[in-house]
């Protein structure tokens, strides 16, 4: 089908620095793209670049077929925007927040209380509907704002860290809501800075480091360059370290990475771990723990990169938009 | 069912969306983020009260602290400031303009208004329409608080309500020079310690509390170009009788001046903020 977003070398310099070294990227229609980076990569440059709110200094970017600079409030029209902090109104009700957004995008005054009261029921805050925004706990106001960029049923849908600092429990029904929108038909572009979350929701991944696209491909793919998951051994004698090291680098035949009293290395064979468990037992190393984990993004881009993310941002300019998590 | 409620606008029908913005758009929409505005007023009483106490407490210092020392007699003292300390009050006022402006970018919600198919122009429309309510709100309380401690205008009614409308007018002139300090700082608390600085100054070396002709030269020269003592004087000569023509002259220069300089200023900075 076609492409809901084609962006060709995006360059963005912010006070002599460049935060978009010249980025390209595809959202298929009807897809999930996600864009996995740490801080300062560049994750949400390219949002703000893809929403109309920040002018590229080089390359262009359609959005359903619009130029994001040329064609600004038609590419408006197709999205819907939420950002990593809930950018609703505190001072306003849950109701009035919506019903804002629907009046300004035509709704008349009843259509709008009506598709307002419909999202707040879909999202579970009917009962906090009439309370001001300020008064509601971190996973109601995210839910808030993502009803607030739903109120237009947006075809494109721009997820900015959606889940950055909510709690397992949200985050589920997060994902479950992006899952639902994408069933019906809804093209999202997601950034985070959790491998796992690129896993579960996105079919398509670029990876952005310093403002560069450094890998892109399927989770599957992206996943077989990194190791589909980590064994990681810790011996309950720190002197064994070395020892266990050599056994795992043995069975599992890859870099081992030792650090903090334990050894870790990237498989993509998950039956190598019975063979861990029993060559430990006969060098009578004694096992504090050991652990078969998908990889964190600071492994993903160990493999990739050959270095551990570089969580200091480039330039600092996007040190202030992008918080780290908690 | 939950798909009839999150599902796309080309499958379910969704709100016509105008393909272009037409001036009546912008109306709609300027209005609407005004309303905005003013739920905001409504939801933060301690904010109305900071905006009316302050006025309170300069009426109440100078007029009993000061009045009987500079003139002899309280009450000449009190007619005297009115008209200035109403006008201070608003000037006050008007950098909170720029720490909301600064406050919503902060927060994303300007984001979130400008990434909708609605008017470039509306927040910011928004913002300023609703804070003009404020300051009319702080023009009120100060004279509510002076007729209770017995002022009585000689202009009458007439004279405050035109009185009040100049200083509004040059507020909202003002409010521009605001709106730019808050779309270029970069948090609203460097909003208010910025605004402040040259708020004092402005509202203190003026003709609001002293008649210029007292202060050293350098300084009445500095006052007699200051607007500030020119909306004060207009205000005065309105509410208390005195020439009104030449002061409201430089009153209008200057916020035809300001307006020129600033609008075109924040605008600017208010399409390029990111």
């Amino acid at each position: 089908m076609t492409d809901a977003i084609r962006a060709e070398g995006l360059v963005k310099h912010f006070k002599g620095s460049t935060a978009l070294a010249g980025v390209d990227l595809v959202a298929r229609e009807g897809a999930v793209l996600g864009v996995l980076g740490p801080n300062g990569s560049g994750k949400t440059t390219t949002v703000r670049i893809l929403a109309t709110l920040l002018r590229p200094d080089g390359g262009r970017a359609e959005v359903g077929g619009f130029d994001v600079v040329r064609r600004p409030h038609e590419v408006r029209r197709l999205i819907g925007l939420t950002g990593q902090y809930a950018a609703v109104d505190a001072d306003l009700s849950g109701t009035q927040n919506l019903t804002l957004i629907a009046r300004l995008l035509g709704y008349s005054r009843g259509d709008a209380r009506a598709r307002a009261a419909e999202l707040l029921e879909r999202f579970g805050l009917t009962d906090a509907a009439e309370r001001a925004a300020k008064t509601y706990s971190g996973g109601m106001r995210r839910r808030l704002d993502l009803a607030a960029s739903l109120v237009g049923r947006p075809s494109l849908l721009y997820l900015d860290e959606p889940t950055t600092g909510l709690d397992p429990h949200s985050r589920n029904e997060l994902w479950d809501v992006v899952r639902e929108l994408v069933g019906d038909g809804v093209t999202v572009l997601l950034t985070t800075q959790y491998l796992e979350e690129a896993d579960q929701l996105a079919d398509d991944i670029i990876v952005l480091d310093h403002g560069k696209v450094i890998s892109r491909g399927t989770p599957d793919e992206l996943k077989e360059r990194a190791g589909a998951q980590v064994l990681q051994v810790r011996p309950a004698d720190p002197a064994r370290l070395d020892r266990a090291a050599a056994v795992v680098e043995a069975v599992t035949r890859s870099e081992v990475r030792s650090a903090d009293g334990g050894a870790s290395a990237s498989v993509t064979d998950p039956a190598v771990m019975p063979e861990v468990v029993r060559r430990l037992d006969e060098e009578g190393i004694a096992v504090a723990e050991l652990t078969l984990r998908r990889p964190s993004l600071d492994e993903v881009f160990l493999a990739i990169t050959g270095r551990p993310a570089d969580d200091a941002p480039a330039d600092g300019t996007e040190a202030a938009p992008e918080r780290t998590h908690a | 069912m939950t798909t009839a409620v999150t599902g796309a606008h080309q499958a379910q029908g969704g709100p016509r969306l105008a393909a272009r913005i037409t001036p009546l758009a912008t109306v709609q929409h300027g209005a609407l983020l005004t309303w905005r505005s003013l739920v905001k007023i409504k939801r933060n009483p301690e904010e109305v009260l900071g905006l009316t106490f302050m006025p309170l407490m300069f009426v109440a210092l100078f007029v009993f602290v000061f009045g009987q020392a500079m003139m002899g007699d309280w009450r000449a003292y009190r007619d005297f400031i009115i008209p200035g300390i109403t006008a201070q009050s608003v000037i006050f006022a008007t950098i909170g303009t720029g720490v909301a402006l600064n406050s919503d970018i902060e927060k994303g919600i300007f984001d979130r208004f400008r990434s909708l198919p609605i008017a470039r122009s509306a927040p910011l429309i928004g913002a300023i329409l609703g804070d003009l309510t404020r300051y009319l709100l702080t023009v009120v309380m100060v004279l509510l608080v002076a007729v209770l401690i017995g002022y009585r205008p000689d202009g009458g009614p007439l004279g405050v309500v035109a009185a009040a409308a100049v200083v509004m007018v040059f507020a909202f002139a003002l409010c521009w020079l605001s709106a730019f300090m808050g779309l270029l700082l970069r948090t609203p608390m460097a909003v208010n310690i910025f605004g402040s600085i040259w708020m004092f100054p402005l509202t203190f070396a003026s003709s609001t509390f002293v008649a210029p002709e007292n202060m050293p030269g350098w300084m009445s020269t500095f006052a007699g170009i200051n607007p500030v003592t020119h909306v004060t004087d207009a205000m005065r000569g309105l509410m208390e009788g005195g020439p009104v023509a030449e002061p409201l002259l430089w009153t209008a220069v200057w916020t035809v001046g300001l307006t020129a300089v600033f609008f075109p200023l924040a605008t600017r900075a208010y399409r390029r903020r990111s």
